[in-house]
């Protein structure tokens, strides 16, 4: 009954018919800058970096599995089923927790891990934004509940901005039911202001390009 | 309702509260003037347009795009509600709480939600409400309504926020805003994890994905739409765009133009509840699709831009008048220059028809709106109709004093002898700098006074346009006729 009275007081004041489709819309704008592949590491690193992020840019896996263990020595960590990671072997890491057997165990062991290690469908580099969907690999938890975040990302993975994103993948709700476009760590200042970090999300962002 | 006169003349009289008001503003004009210079974004102004352009194309068609909506969220296992007002959502959403045995509601922080005083009545229902933004959290706990669309607590200082969280909290006294902020973090934390349903705004509703897009930086929307089982989305229709591509024109229009971010920390797409093999996110999903007026604004072309709004603030921060009274003297949640426009198309221009005349129409707003809104234009418009419902007369009629004056002023300009007469009689009249402000005080009476004790008129040039241009013509003659 409201859809019906919402979507008829719309025809009405539109002067539209039941039957009529929209014409396609406008064309969208698109950027049309295309960075070469040594440029995008460059350009994602400086703009992580001014949002408050931290970039390391290894050769290949064998140091990308390295800088993650000097990381996590010591602490406690949760790791997704990304297979990116665990071709790496991080989930097997010593201090790692992963592929839990229900949602209950994951909770809890994010509530009190220190880190959480994903990695990302993508990386823009124009912003220095990471692009996590979630998926049975990828829970969105683990991103967010410990106070620091450690992504590793492929370097192939890094498009040049939001609009080739979108050439890639027109449609993310038919990939995943929640996608995020993550640019630097949690952040407030809506109390005089002043820029505080780490208020309700992870207060550090590691990314580890290889 | 009427003009809040003791109110503003309070808040203007107010030297800390200008302070902030003047402080913070002035800081999201900066971070808004970096990342939209030719520099940053070279293609600023063909963006603006695009978004223009592309709202107008949505809401054109918005009985289209809202059924594609609808049913995209189903198909991703998401269900849709209508509801024509406040009243329906809050029906709604207490049926659901008590089928559900739900009894904590986390919240992302909402605009459209504020319009309903959502919380209030959800509380009554006995559900425990609980506002996650840092801002909003504060701002709840001193029972207020936010001061800013993006910044709620933008009026209060440190010492303020000390002040609530020892009295409502029963936490030490904390003045260091660092340490605050990790109380609140403390605080929610719990609520958090403890929560049966979340329930957030939308910043654009995606027909093509049927996806809800949430902004932010702090991370609680995320928490809000991660850990309750049960999710809700309330989003005015006019939200709509196309498709998830057009997101590359408005995610960053809104972020720049709001507070100078490149990209906001998070931007989220969500399409339905959790799919199969996920470990987390929400078993249900609701979309809350909401009139509550929106639809009074679709039969005028030009009233119906008032819709194009994707809540930046841009327009506030660049009004003097917002600068100067604040928040909390508009009536209603939405302030500045976009709360002007919509007030009174939402709520009625009996009640609120003051409103569009509160500014000085200076265009600030128009300037900086990165759908290009024609703010003054609409003010204007929305000055004929408050003037044609009190005083019941056709919106274009002037009185006879008004229409005398611009007799007589057609007849002289179309008349250069006589124009070129009052001209000079205009100039001599005004000679001297300061004339006014020099005048004995008798002489400043009347209407005028207020406006005379504080400006002057400008001196006016030596000789006129008119007179310059003769003199220059016969020496180009005189020079013309030497070469030859």
């Amino acid at each position: 009954m409201p859809r019906e009275t919402i979507i008829h007081r719309v025809r009405a004041a539109l002067g539209r018919t039941s039957d009529q489709p929209a014409p396609p819309a406008p064309p969208v704008w698109s950027n049309p800058s295309r960075l070469f592949e040594h440029e995008k590491v460059g350009m994602f690193q400086q703009a992580l970096e001014a949002a408050g992020g931290i970039v390391s840019v290894v050769q290949g896996p064998e140091m990308a599995h390295g800088v993650v263990m000097s990381i996590v020595a010591g602490h406690t960590a949760v790791a997704s089923q990304s297979s990116v990671l665990r071709e790496l072997g991080i989930p097997g890491m010593e201090g790692v927790a992963s592929g839990f057997a229900s949602e209950a165990a994951m909770r809890a062991a994010c509530r009190d891990a220190e880190m959480g290690i994903t990695s990302a469908d993508f990386a823009i580099a124009h912003t220095g934004t990471l692009v996590l969907m979630s998926s049975s690999e990828e829970a969105r938890m683990i991103s967010l509940l410990p106070p620091m975040h450690i992504a590793v990302v492929p370097r192939s993975r890094i498009v040049s901005n939001l609009s080739e994103f979108f050439e890639r993948v027109p449609d993310p709700a038919a990939l995943t039911s929640a996608l995020v476009f993550l640019t630097g760590p949690s952040r407030t200042a809506d109390i005089e202001q002043v820029l505080v970090r780490g208020v309700h999300g992870p207060r550090y962002l590691h990314v580890i390009l290889f | 309702m009427e003009i809040p006169h003791s109110a503003l003349e309070q808040a203007v009289a107010d030297s800390a509260l200008q302070f902030k008001i003047y402080s913070a503003t002035g800081r999201l004009m900066d971070g808004r003037k970096n990342t939209t210079s030719p520099e940053s974004l070279p293609h600023y102004q063909e963006m603006r347009q695009q978004a223009h352009e592309l709202k107008r194309h949505a809401i054109e068609h918005l009985d289209y795009y809202l059924d594609q909506f609808a049913a995209n969220v189903q198909s991703h296992g998401g269900k849709v509600v209508y509801c024509r007002d406040g009243a329906e959502v809050v029906e709604f959403l207490v049926k659901l709480a008590k089928e559900k045995n739900v009894h904590r509601v986390v919240k992302s922080k909402s605009m459209t939600t504020e319009e309903l005083h959502l919380n209030d009545h959800l509380e009554k229902a006995g559900l425990e409400m609980v506002e996650t933004d840092l801002g909003e959290f504060i701002i709840q706990l001193m029972h207020e309504r936010p001061y800013h669309i993006v910044a709620p607590a933008l009026h209060l200082s440190r010492e303020d926020v000390a002040d609530v969280f020892t009295e409502k909290l029963g936490v030490e006294r904390e003045e260091v805003i660092e340490r605050q902020t990790m109380i609140a973090r403390a605080v929610l934390r719990e609520k958090f994890l403890t929560a049966d349903m979340g329930i957030t705004g939308g910043n654009f509703l995606v027909a093509e994905s049927g996806a809800v897009v949430v902004v932010e930086n702090e991370g609680n929307a995320r928490l809000t739409y991660t850990l309750p089982r049960i999710q809700v989305a309330v989003a005015g229709i006019e939200k709509i765009i196309p498709r998830a591509q057009d997101l590359a024109v408005f995610l960053p229009l809104l972020t720049r133009s709001a507070t100078g971010q490149l990209m906001s920390v998070y931007s989220s797409m969500l399409a339905g509840p959790r799919r199969e093999g996920e470990t987390d996110g929400p078993e249900e999903f609701y979309v809350v699709l909401l009139d509550n007026g929106r639809t009074r604004l679709l039969a005028d072309r030009q009233k119906r831009e008032s819709l194009f709004c994707i809540r930046c603030g841009a327009c506030l921060n660049h009004c003097p008048v917002y600068r100067k009274i604040g928040g909390h003297n508009y009536p209603w949640v939405y302030s500045g220059p976009i709360g002007a426009v919509i007030t009174p198309q939402y709520l009625g221009i009996t009640e609120h028809g003051w409103l569009p005349f509160a500014s000085s129409l200076c265009g600030a707003c128009a300037e900086v709106c990165p759908v290009k809104i024609p703010l003054p234009q609409l003010l204007l418009d929305l000055r004929a109709d408050a003037k044609q419902e009190t005083e019941g007369k056709d919106r274009n009629a002037e009185s006879w004093l008004e229409r005398w004056g611009f007799k007589v002023w057609s007849w002289v300009m179309r008349h250069p002898a006589l124009y070129e007469v009052a001209g000079l009689a205009g100039s001599g009249l005004l000679e001297g700098e300061g004339w006014l402000s020099k005048a004995p005080t008798w002489a400043r009476v009347g209407p005028l006074a207020a406006w005379l004790s504080q400006r002057d008129l400008p001196r006016p040039a030596a000789s006129s346009f008119r007179e310059q241009w003769r003199r220059r013509k016969s020496q180009a003659a005189a020079t013309s006729q030497e070469g030859e």
